[in-house]
């Protein structure tokens, strides 16, 4: 690297995010900013100007930043726009974000990536709803750094007893949500008072301009310093030109990491040593660290895929099936009770739903209404969420990228979160069992991905449920043959046989035998299941509320619920009317252990 | 501590990781030009030497002479799936830009990318010796990846990561998806598409420093040759102006941007048609 280069490199860039209610002026001042500070390009302020004239209006600094003719039509900003202006310090990205309440969910995409923030209030409006509602946005979002700018002090005269009002108020609301602003600062956006000039009527504020807060933000410390953390995007093996390595991939979200080490992969409870550090066109390295995307290569071939999150042994995640949440949702259809929804957490995705509804607040107002089942738009709430399987995940007050998620509903991120607290699922103590189980477990040298890569498929429990007489016993017979015919290594695992064999000695205490007989059943078919197999069984015995307990225990391998029959459950595959078409029955739950990758097609 | 470009690097290649898993019809649109040959670096970071997507180019036949040889040449070198598409029937009819550069662009880039996205004309495939032959797999492409950068023009700095489009190929500018932190759009409706944007925070200079610390074989015509001229932004050979500049490498490059207040894509005269021609463009799936 050249010298040039380097010192090029050394330089600081900072995403700054400017939002605040609709028509306080925010594009006015990032437009102003750019100008005063010489960051145009040539001709720019002249289109803009030329595109006004034509079309008949006054320039406004606003529309070097409303680029887009929807717009400028309507006079407010729609979406986030960047841009880049530098500083003596550093360079600089502004993020332009929407006042509107329209379009609260650009505001979010624009502040999600910012370090620090100018909050707008506009001195003669003084607060308004948005005002609060972004600001409340700011600190979900985990933005610390926030400079409160209170514009338009020429429509007051720079009235400094209206600024401290101002100051005042919306100090005490950001109070009451746990937060602290760096400072206030009056400006004229329009006359370009302490926005890079200092103002020559506001004499009695002596703090820093605009341009001058700018260079008063701190880079976040670096995350190389916390624990070690990475979700696992994917693990690749490409097998082109005689390349074999198979690479676990993903981005250091925080600590290091170095060859030799030894890792833990949660929520599946596999542990491995790191073999290699790879990248293309780096210098060798037996090192990597936060931020960096990476890849390593593991000395034992474990069974591990995208959704682990990769630790050091000693510092864990947190792993449940519940998690009480801050969230805010956005799509207009309102988030409910007892529906399924898609959580992405990490690299993680899995259905979620609401398990316990705390709290519903409008955050502009931060008033709560207890009563209420359902999060509508623009909301806030505080509930505890449930997972179908064990999510692996931190604290927000101590990890930040394993403690964020989102919610999808009908293809759209419909909703963010942050998590505040882990919540005890009653498989803690099962689940603590497992993770030694999986860390004493003893491998021959044939791997779990041998056993795949010869059979040509991944092991699965396709556990079939339903009430008597509907036929899921059939389901399952004809099941195992076809998978057989197709060339899938496959067993019925029946339950009867079960209680002939391995439950000979406790099958007649049934009842009072029932959490030995589950615990059985499920290290019996872990063992088919680490041993490659698909394994097909009914479970009479088993109450629905036992899948948890059997999907933790067979745990890292994979469930798949299929449920026959027209009563309403959980399932991942609800069978009606199957009656005696027992083909079409196999030939859907064919297809979806092929959609999840099981099998191929 | 990771500078600026390191954390640009570490973005993308995130996107790209992200983009691989979700979308099993994925491909990258590859224009020869500095972003998305940056872009195609990017990808060989993101999967450790492999690029396992096919590229797409669009071929309007009115490119500048040396970078479709270039095309083939890098694609060859570096084991690349290259598939190319053209609207032969436009080019034909005589399509060129004196019928009107925004009407040429339309035919020969707009609808040439959206027909050989969606399978419904013929796409070739570069065969190991080098040839081109019909492709077999006409399936529509559900994830693309494309090489915009905020700092482009207006409005590309609206965009978003992982960007759906519709049916129609439309981008609804004003109903756009959330992005929290790391989380995109993967999920998407049978019929619509989404665009990929793992360069959208870099700017110009950011992809020159770039080219400089990888040294990335970007195309030559980015660099004097001798006659005191070279390319700011590459396009088709009527349309493409060339600038006064004496500068051979990235590090002169990136000087020289430092102290010019030009506009990159002054030199590009389908954007000088009208004030809004490069959003109308790319609401018609432009790119």
């Amino acid at each position: 690297m050249s010298a040039q280069l380097a010192a090029d490199l050394a330089r600081e860039q900072m995403n700054i995010v400017i939002v605040g209610h609709v028509d306080h002026g925010k594009s006015t001042l990032v437009g102003r900013l750019l100008a005063d500070s010489n960051s145009l390009p040539d001709g720019k302020l002249e289109h803009v100007q030329a595109i006004c004239k034509r079309q008949g209006k006054v320039f406004e600094y606003a529309f070097l930043l409303d680029a887009l003719e929807a717009e400028q039509d309507q006079g407010i900003t729609i979406d986030s726009a960047r841009c880049f202006f530098k500083t003596d310090q550093r360079d600089i990205i502004i993020i332009d974000a929407p006042g509107h309440i329209e379009f609260l969910k650009n505001m979010i995409s624009g502040a999600a990536r910012a370090e620090a923030a100018f909050l707008l209030i506009d001195a003669h409006e003084g607060v308004q709803e948005n005002s609060r509602r972004h600001g409340y946005m700011l600190g979900m979002l985990g933005i610390k750094q926030i400079n409160v700018v209170v514009n338009k002090m020429d429509l007051v005269d720079g009235d400094q007893a209206t600024f401290a009002r101002i100051e005042a108020e919306y100090r005490a609301f950001l109070k009451e949500i746990g937060m602290t602003p760096e400072r206030f600062i009056p400006i004229s956006a329009r006359d370009g008072d302490n926005v890079a000039i200092r103002s020559k009527t506001m004499e009695w504020y002596d703090g820093p301009t605009v341009l001058e807060a700018v260079d008063l933000f701190t880079k976040a410390p670096p995350q190389e310093d916390l624990p070690f953390r990475l979700p696992v995007q994917d693990v690749y093996k490409f097998n082109a030109r005689g390349d074999d390595r198979r690479i676990v991939a993903g981005r250091i979200e925080s600590g290091s990491l170095k060859v030799g080490d030894e890792v833990l992969f949660s929520p599946s409870n596999k542990t491995s040593t790191v073999k290699s550090i790879e990248g293309f066109n780096i210098a060798p390295t037996d090192s990597a660290a936060a931020p960096n995307a990476t890849g390593v290569t593991l000395t034992e071939q474990i069974y591990v895929g995208r959704g682990e999150v990769m630790t050091k042994v000693d510092v864990p995640p947190k792993v449940s099936t519940r998690f009480r949440a801050n969230i805010v949702w956005l799509a207009r259809q309102p988030m409910t009770m007892n529906t399924w929804y898609k959580l992405k957490l990490g690299t993680q995705e899995l259905p979620c739903r609401i398990h316990e509804l705390t709290k519903v607040l409008d955050a502009s107002e931060l008033s709560s209404d207890s009563e209420t089942t359902e999060v509508g738009r623009h909301d806030v709430a505080e509930m505890v969420l449930e997972t179908k399987s064990p999510v692996a995940f931190d604290l927000v007050a101590d990890f930040e990228a394993t403690s964020r998620f989102v919610l999808v509903d009908a293809y759209e991120i419909a909703g963010g979160g942050i998590i505040l607290d882990s919540v005890e699922d009653n498989l803690g103590g099962l689940r603590a069992d497992m993770r030694d189980r999986e860390f004493a477990w003893v491998t021959g040298d044939v791997s779990n991905q041998d056993r795949s890569a010869r059979f040509g498929h991944s092991p699965a429990l396709v556990l079939l449920t339903g009430g008597t007489g509907v036929g899921k016993a059939a389901v399952a017979r004809v099941l195992e043959k076809k998978l057989f015919d197709a060339g899938l290594n496959t067993y019925l695992l029946d339950g009867k046989n079960m209680a002939l064999g391995v439950d000979h000695d406790i099958a007649e205490q049934a009842a009072a035998q029932a959490d030995e007989i589950l615990r059985r059943f499920a290290e019996v078919a872990h063992l088919f299941m680490d041993a490659g197999t698909v394994v097909v069984s009914t479970s009479n015995t088993f109450a629905l509320a036992d899948h948890g307990r059997i999907r933790t225990l067979v745990s890292p391998f994979p469930v798949v619920h299929v449920h026959v029959g027209d009563d309403p459950v959980d399932a991942d595959l609800t069978l009606t009317g199957v009656d005696g078409d027992v083909d079409t029955a196999v030939e859907a739950i064919r297809s979806e252990l092929e959609s999840r990758g099981f099998v191929s097609g | 501590m990771a500078d600026h470009l390191q954390e640009l690097e570490n973005q993308s290649v995130y996107i790209f990781r992200e983009a691989y898993k979700h979308f099993k019809n994925l491909c990258m649109l590859w224009s020869i030009g500095k972003d998305s040959t940056v872009m195609l670096w990017l990808a060989r970071k993101a999967f450790f030497g492999h690029v396992p997507f096919p590229l797409v180019h669009i071929d309007t036949n009115y490119k500048i002479d040396s970078m479709i040889a270039y095309r083939d040449k890098l694609a060859h070198e570096w084991n690349l799936k290259m598939v190319v598409g053209q609207n032969k029937k436009a080019l034909a009819e005589g399509m060129n830009h004196t019928i009107g550069r925004l009407t040429c662009c339309g035919a020969l880039k707009t609808e040439a990318l959206k027909r050989t996205l969606e399978g419904s004309w013929e796409r070739v495939v570069m065969q190991p010796d080098g040839s081109y032959a019909p492709e077999e797999n006409s399936e529509p492409y559900t994830g693309v990846i494309v090489g915009a950068r905020a700092d482009e023009e207006g409005s590309r700095s609206k965009e978003r990561y992982f960007s759906p489009r519709d049916k129609h190929n439309d981008w609804d500018v004003a109903d756009q998806p959330p992005e929290f932190w790391n989380q995109f759009k993967t999920d998407f409706a049978p019929g619509t598409h989404v665009r990929i944007h793992p360069l959208l925070d870099w700017t110009e200079i950011n992809i020159w420093e770039y080219i400089e610390r990888e040294n990335i074989p970007v195309i030559p015509l980015y660099y004097d040759q001798g006659q005191g001229t070279r390319y700011r932004s590459l396009g088709c050979a009527p349309c493409t102006g060339n600038i006064q500049s004496t500068a051979t490498t990235p590090r002169e490059i990136i000087e020289e941007l430092r102290t010019t207040t030009i506009a990159e894509r002054s030199g590009r005269a389908q954007d000088q048609e009208d004030p809004h021609a490069m959003e109308k463009l790319r609401r018609d799936g432009y790119m």
